[in-house]
């Protein structure tokens, strides 16, 4: 049986497609994945996103829509994937894609392009609490985004300069927009950009750990969104948790159209 | 402007205005208020506790410089030198970097206090939409404070969301007000709060067919909702006044009294320089007490 | 004078009020500034020349990750800064 995940996000349509793999036991050994696929979708009006990306994914798995068994959708825009049977919220997907991924994980920290969240979850991957952050840039990957245009460096070059940075320079504004202004006095002051980089992931890493105290940080913690693609923001983050290890699962941009896949299996098992 | 030179939407006006009825050479008191705010600097010079002059322009790198060169406009336009001034206050983000104020004042107590002399002394409620913040004031008949809050932490609901509008859209400052209203029908408000995500949002509303116009009154409509939840806190108590640079952009402001069920007073002076005008009136104050002890003293 | 520090964004709503009113004759010895772990409070001459409690402003725009250690999931009852303060004067909005 095959079933499938669609995580319409803010930028990205994730889909994950599930295969039951017939063995008993822990859910990691009863389904596998069978295909994932990433579309970002600007110029395509978000009805037909969702069936592009989804017909796109199924010719890269090599499998056909009679396949699938259930569809179930996440993310922000969950509502416009008018083709799915069931729609879950994506918290709930990014918990229970964690705890597949990483089945020690009690609690989820999941920081995408627009919002930041922490989960606290159990041992099956469903929702114990959650703190979200999701209507202020300044606790997501778009103030780094923000940031890092004001500086001129690619994303991922912003990340890897943070590293080289030992500095601890206090970012002061709280918001995304006076921010910008506070970056561009910083580059006027000719401070290093690594430097300036590190302040700035340090304040979002601490703008997230202080939301996720909100549901109290239990061992093992575990990392999903995009911003796991950003070594910088990863360190600054275990520093601010205070904590010796951070998981960082494979994939970490499908976790949740992984766990809506999932929860499609369990639920047409 | 040549080819290339890349045309600035937010740029608002300056102003700078005397009364040329008063004579200020007659006057025994002559007081300065000197706003240095996060984007506008205002200088307000009082003769006798009365409103005389002001200027209003955009505040430079450097406080001390905005400053000085605030209330120059105000000293060139009138005749007038800094030593025919007695007493000077700053207010504002920058007040303590006002080189030659005698003291300085927060711009709450001095935002209450113009506005107690710009809309009357029946003002109780005063909203202020600044550049950099946002601040809900109630006060009692003599323009003293007795409730507030003061909104700087986010840019939603501040002049600085109102000028990445303007950028966006490529459409002056000062235009968005009436363009506002030039709509088909009133659509919904942006629904993100946060300046960052209106702006992804009023580019979608853009692409989906909607017109400049529209997108600019689904966001003073936001802009309006935002600014109406924060002074929920300290409660509108009429008659309520409208001081800082969004107090010209009629967009916003009708979109307020329709939520408020109430209107904002009126001015016939410039909304921006309540601070300083405030400052100004303090010093006024000040300098008679100090004139009446030295009265006494000398009796 | 009720003063409001702190804001409200797109996550909620962050303010800790103080009734100045209280504070001009305080019968808790200034318990405030030692209350808050990490001396969040100060005690300021305000325009009208009182001497009273104020929240430093290099906290003010932070409120709702300062106080995330005085506010543990539940406990919310027990906050340093309002018990220390026996005349009532400091509230939390959120």
């Amino acid at each position: 049986m095959i079933t499938a995940g669609i995580d319409m996000g803010s930028r990205t349509i994730k889909v994950v497609f599930m295969e039951s793999l017939d063995v008993a036991g822990a859910p990691q050994l009863k389904y596998g994945v069978k295909g994932k696929h990433i579309m970002f979708p600007d110029e395509l009006d978000p009805d037909m996103a969702a069936e592009k990306a989804y017909a796109d994914a199924l010719a890269g798995a090599g499998i056909t829509s009679g396949q699938v068994s259930r569809i179930v959708a996440t993310g922000a825009g969950r509502k416009q994937v008018k083709f799915a049977s069931e729609d879950v919220t994506e918290v709930g997907a990014g918990a229970r894609g964690a705890v597949f991924m990483c089945p020690t994980a009690k609690t989820v920290i999941d920081v995408g392009a627009e919002e930041g969240r922490g989960v606290k979850a159990n041992a099956d991957g469903k929702v114990v609490d959650f703190a979200g952050n999701e209507k202020c840039a300044a606790g997501a990957g778009a103030f780094a985004e923000s940031m890092s245009r004001a500086l001129q460096l690619s994303l991922k070059d912003f990340g890897e300069a943070s590293l080289r940075s030992d500095k601890s320079i206090p970012m002061n504004a709280q918001c995304t927009v006076f921010a910008e202004s506070e970056v561009v006095s910083l580059i006027h002051a000719s401070t290093p950009k690594e430097d300036i980089a590190k302040s700035v992931l340090d304040a979002v890493a601490s703008r997230v750990c202080a939301m996720v105290r909100r549901v109290g940080i239990e061992d093992e913690v575990v990392l999903i969104g995009g911003m796991v693609h950003n070594p910088g923001f990863v360190k600054s983050l275990k520093e601010a948790l205070g904590v010796d290890r951070l998981h960082l699962p494979e994939l970490p941009e499908y976790i949740s159209a992984l766990g809506a896949a999932l929860i499609a299996a369990e639920q047409s098992a | 402007m040549t080819a290339g030179e890349k045309k600035e939407y937010w740029r608002w006006e300056e102003s700078c205005w005397t009364d040329d009825s008063k004579n200020w050479r007659d006057a025994k008191i002559i007081t300065a208020g000197i706003d240095v705010g996060s984007v506008s600097s205002q200088a307000v010079v009082c003769v006798d506790g009365e409103l005389y002059g002001y200027n209003s322009m955009r505040t430079g790198n450097s406080s001390p410089d905005s400053a000085t060169n605030a209330l120059k406009g105000v000293l060139e336009k009138s005749g007038m030198t800094l030593t025919d001034i007695t007493y000077v206050i700053g207010t504002g983000y920058g007040r303590v970097n006002v080189p030659f104020a005698h003291k300085a004042i927060t711009e709450i107590a001095c935002h209450a206090r113009g506005a107690n002399y710009m809309g009357g002394n029946s003002i109780r409620t005063i909203l202020d939409m600044g550049g950099q913040d946002c601040k809900a004031i109630h006060c009692d008949e003599k323009g003293k404070v007795t409730n507030f809050l003061m909104n700087d932490k986010c840019a939603a609901g501040t002049g600085r969301g109102m000028e990445v509008i303007a950028d966006l859209m490529q459409i002056p400052i000062a235009e968005l007000g009436a363009r506002s209203f030039d709509v088909d029908e009133e659509p919904q408000a942006v629904s993100s709060t946060c300046v960052v995500f209106a702006k992804s949002e009023a580019l979608g509303l853009l692409k989906a067919g909607y017109s400049k116009n529209k997108v600019i009154a689904a966001y003073c409509q936001a802009m309006a909702e935002r600014v109406v939840s924060l002074i929920e806190r300290i409660g509108v108590e009429d008659k309520f006044f409208i001081t800082g640079g969004i107090a010209k952009n009629t967009g916003v402001v009708r979109r307020i009294e329709k939520l408020l069920g109430t209107k904002a007073a009126e001015t016939k002076y410039d909304s921006q320089i309540a601070g300083a005008l405030g400052a100004a009136l303090f010093g006024y104050t000040l300098m008679q007490k100090q004139g009446a002890a030295a009265a006494k003293a000398a009796a | 004078m009720i003063a409001n520090y702190g804001y409200k964004d797109g996550s909620g709503e962050y303010y800790i009020s103080i009734d100045t009113d209280q504070c001009i004759a305080c019968s808790a010895q200034r318990a405030c500034l030692t209350a808050c772990p990490k001396g969040m409070f100060e005690i300021i001459s305000d325009d009208y020349d009182e001497e009273v409690a104020a929240v430093k402003p290099n906290f003010r725009r932070s409120l709702g990750f300062d106080c995330s250690d005085c506010k543990p999931v539940g406990g919310y009852t027990a906050l340093p800064c309002s018990s220390a303060c026996t005349p009532g004067a400091i509230k939390h909005s959120w």
